[in-house]
């Protein structure tokens, strides 16, 4: 545990008082906490606790942060705060805004060294769709096995399967919890909250373990992804998206920010491609965001699936052409039903597709050899 | 002077026999009628007082008293009004006393001395042959059915007066030369044609696969894409009925009121139960225990649109009629089991709004949209083989011609059902089968089994999935006429799995 008293006052007074910060920023939740929160103890509990804010001031004694020292070693947490030497400097950036302490589960150790050029936050909508999903895994996963950190928020939908996608990469990834590091939430996602910590990874978060999470906690927390890599990608995002927030606090630090083209009629789709026409990188692969950060051909990432012969390529073709239904592919093809049907279920057992509960097909990153540029 | 007279109530599908006895000694004038019967069958005292009067026959001034029996089972309905005005004549020596003996009779009286149809009458008929009865007397309009059930006299009457003539002698019984044939092979007149279904080759296929197999079906697409207008043209993709199984399915028509055409074998059912339906409504039950939908689709297929709209208790009842082709309903008096072999067609929009997926407007929230999607695929996950996503067919399709008609595709389905009856046994098929038989049938050829391997790795594919999976290729090999499991049936299979939601 290193941790200074002072840094651990500020972690407690912040969980104390993360329900009175709900309520101040109530109605606008997004900029305003953020810059609730780089006030000082003093001025901050004025601002959100209004007539309770000397009680509250003077409940964040000694004994209250010895008692949550020991809550972190029983929560199997680890925490660094601002003046260890293993706090990522990173996160200095953010001045008054940064963090005080960051508590954590895992080993400490990859927080410590996480050079930002070698970790990449990839975040996007809870609620996403097929093909969302599969870019979300495989660029996690293309990115993890090129030796990035990947950095997101634990949430449903792109936020897990990054995280998914890193792990079966092989590589290490970071989760950044809105509450407590030691609460999985959301707690569909449990299961990877255990695995993260196992396999090497972090689940981190500003608030001391036994935290819940507030509305106002997810921006705060955006930040904190936002800071800690080099670089932001978007992966599906509507039109008034949470990660178009992680998106604008990158920018706000000066980092680049990339985006996934997604089609331009799907209202998923359409923050990511607003990023896109404002300027964020367009991201179509892993070696796109490799290109960008480090400079193009640095290292690459090309993975060539499998050979396929020229039906399934056709076939292929017809998929990226927009054609998602064993109908609507034999139709383009001028191939009889049961064949197209053949052809799909190869393709997806080869990698190249997936589909949902519908029966839609949708295309992977996945490439063919003979697509090879 | 006491006379008996037999005649039927129903329990479930069947018929069960009730004697009526009926006693005329002198005293003040009175008619009781006891042995549990119902508010319907006590009304039938008014309905045969008016009824002798009006046939020309004298009603006696005496203490009349009826009994039915066997006393502990429950009677209902106006069915016994004949037999206790046929008792009571006989009691009364108005009628002679072997018409009594060699009839069982089952009809309601009106009050001019008409006598009108009941429901059910084919299965009173199989019981009146059981029991070994010479013949049965039963409403004009009621002859056709009970003439369906061979080796049984049938004396259709129209009045009560003709109960006198038929003790004289004079009514002849219906003819027993030609009992109606079920369905002729390939003439399955009134059912609605696939050729309606135009396009859709994926559909049309997951409907081949699943009446040749006998497995049950999801179909999952927008509203209008025509999930309901294929469910409907399910039933003429099967083989028609065989004797036994259509005098089953008609007999468990007419018992729900249901018949056809009077005298006329009943084609395969097919029902679509509104999603409100209530459980019992579902798979039978009340006291007296009543058949549900599952029993009415007997020999057919039950359509439930809309599947994620049912409730999860109606869901879950559907088990055991799935599993066992019956479903058995325990009262205090007695336990019934109703028979219920039928083809599951289920189907369901892709998400509550219906329009699934963002690129057409879909706008559900995801918590609602994941509800959905765990139902479907947790909902009698294991009992449907076949899932197909349907979609609104492309224009091309719809200006296109006639698609291929029931016929032809029956022809196929019946072929490959030989082929599964040869392997499996009489009336089984592929749908049925446990896992050790579906390791001996199908025989995977390399390329096959290799697929199968990786749909494991690559799909995730659980081990009852996997079985699916098997099945259904197996099936989809028998339509091919193929020995061996080929790679492509295998692949076809794996386009009509049942996908998890996300």
């Amino acid at each position: 545990m290193t941790a200074c008293e002072e840094c651990l006052r500020r972690s407690l007074l912040l969980g104390r008082l993360a329900p009175y910060i709900e309520r101040a920023a109530a109605g606008e939740t997004g900029r305003r906490a953020p810059e609730l929160l780089a006030l000082g103890d003093q001025a901050l509990a004025e601002a959100v606790g209004g007539p309770r804010a000397v009680e509250l001031l003077g409940g964040v004694d000694g004994a209250a942060v010895a008692e949550l020292s020991r809550r972190v070693d029983a929560a199997g947490c680890r925490v660094r705060c601002r003046h260890d030497p293993a706090y990522p400097p990173q996160l200095r950036e953010h001045g008054a805004q940064a963090p005080a302490a960051l508590f954590a589960s895992g080993p400490p150790e990859a927080l410590g060294g996480l050079d930002p050029d070698a970790a990449i936050t990839v975040v996007g909508a809870r609620r996403a769709s097929a093909y969302g999903l599969a870019i979300a895994e495989e660029l996690a996963r293309m990115l993890a096995g090129a030796g990035m950190v990947v950095v997101s928020g634990l949430a449903n939908g792109i936020d897990s399967r990054a995280h998914a996608g890193a792990l079966d990469g092989g590589g290490t990834t970071i989760a950044v919890l809105g509450g407590g590091p030691d609460i999985p939430y959301p707690r569909r996602q449990a299961a990877l909250h255990r695995r993260i910590p196992a396999r090497g990874g972090i689940v981190l978060s500003e608030l001391p373990p036994g935290t819940a999470s507030f509305r106002w906690s997810f921006p705060a927390r955006n930040r904190i992804m936002a800071a800690l890599a080099g670089m932001t990608v978007v992966v599906e995002a509507a039109e008034r998206s949470g990660s178009l927030i992680t998106a604008g606090m990158a920018l706000d630090l000066g980092r680049p920010v990339g985006a996934v083209p997604g089609p331009v009629n799907s209202s998923m789709s359409a923050g990511t491609n607003q990023l896109l026409v404002e300027g964020a990188v367009p991201i179509r692969d892993a070696q796109d965001v490799l290109d960008h950060l480090l400079g193009a051909g640095r290292r690459t990432v090309r993975e060539l699936g499998p050979d396929l012969d020229p039906d399934l390529l056709l076939v292929l073709e017809q998929v990226e052409g927009g054609n998602a239904t064993c109908d609507a592919v034999a139709l383009a093809a001028q191939a009889p039903a049961h064949l197209a049907a053949t052809a799909l279920a190869r393709l997806e057992l080869l990698g190249y597709l997936t589909s949902d509960h519908t029966g839609r097909y949708s295309r992977t990153a996945l490439r063919p050899p003979a697509a090879k540029p | 002077m006491t006379a008996v007279a037999r005649t039927f109530t129903l329990l479930g599908v069947a018929a069960h026999e009730v004697h009526v006895e009926v006693d005329v000694r002198s005293g003040l004038a009175a008619f009781s009628l006891v042995g549990l019967p119902d508010a319907a069958v006590r009304e039938s005292r008014e309905r045969v007082r008016a009824a002798v009067s009006n046939s020309g026959f004298r009603f006696p001034l005496h203490r009349i008293t009826a009994s039915l029996a066997p006393a502990d089972l429950r009677k209902e309905g106006p069915g016994f009004d004949l037999a206790i005005a046929a008792a009571l004549l006989a009691a009364s020596d108005q009628l002679a006393n072997e018409v009594l003996a060699r009839h069982s009779l089952a009809g309601e009286l009106g009050l001019d001395g008409s006598i009108r149809p009941v429901p059910g009458v084919l299965a009173m008929a199989e019981e009146a042959r059981r029991r070994g009865a010479g013949g049965i007397a039963v409403a004009a309009d009621n002859g056709p059915d009970a003439a369906l059930v061979e080796g049984l006299d049938v004396v259709p009457l129209r009045t009560l007066g003709e109960l006198a003539a038929l003790g004289r002698g004079e009514v002849r019984p219906l003819g027993r030369s030609d009992p109606p044939a079920p369905s002729a092979n390939g003439a399955v007149p009134d059912l609605p044609d696939l050729a309606d279904l135009r396009g859709q080759p994926h559909l049309r296929h997951a409907l081949e696969v699943a009446a040749a197999g006998r497995h049950n079906l999801l179909m999952v697409g927008p509203p209008g894409a025509g999930k309901s207008l294929a469910a409907r043209r399910l039933p003429s993709l099967l083989p028609p009925l065989d004797r036994p199984e259509a005098i089953e399915v008609t007999r468990i028509a007419s018992i729900c009121g249901r018949e056809p055409e009077p005298g006329r074998l009943a084609e395969r059912p097919f029902r679509a139960p509104h999603h409100t339906i209530s459980t019992a409504g579902l798979v039978g039950g009340g006291n007296p225990p009543r058949p549900g939908e599952v029993t009415v689709a007997h020999g057919g297929v039950l359509f439930l649109d809309e599947l994620g709209e049912f409730s999860r208790s109606s869901l879950e009842a559907l088990r055991q009629p799935l599993e066992e082709g019956q479903i058995t309903v325990t009262r205090v008096r007695h336990t019934v089991e109703l028979p219920c072999r039928f083809m599951l067609v289920a189907a369901s929009n892709p998400c509550p709004c219906g329009r699934g997926g963002s690129a057409r407007g879909c706008r559900c929230p995801e918590a609602s949209v994941r509800r959905y999607e765990a139902k479907l695929s947790g909902a009698l996950a294991d009992r449907i083989d076949i899932s197909v996503g349907v979609e609104q067919p492309a224009a091309e399709a719809l200006r296109s011609g006639p698609g291929e008609r029931s016929a032809a595709v029956r022809e196929r389905v019946a072929l490959a059902r030989e082929r599964q009856a040869a392997r499996l046994g009489a009336g089984r098929c592929n749908a049925d089968m446990q896992p050790a038989e579906t390791r001996r049938a199908c025989r995977l050829g390399t390329e096959a089994a290799e697929l199968l391997v990786r749909s494991h790795s690559q799909l995730g594919l659980s081990g009852r999935g996997y079985e699916r999976v098997l099945r259904v290729a197996r099936t989809v090999a028998d339509l091919d006429g193929s020995d061996r499991v080929g790679a492509d049936h295998v692949g076809q299979a794996l386009t009509l799995r049942r996908r998890a939601g996300r």
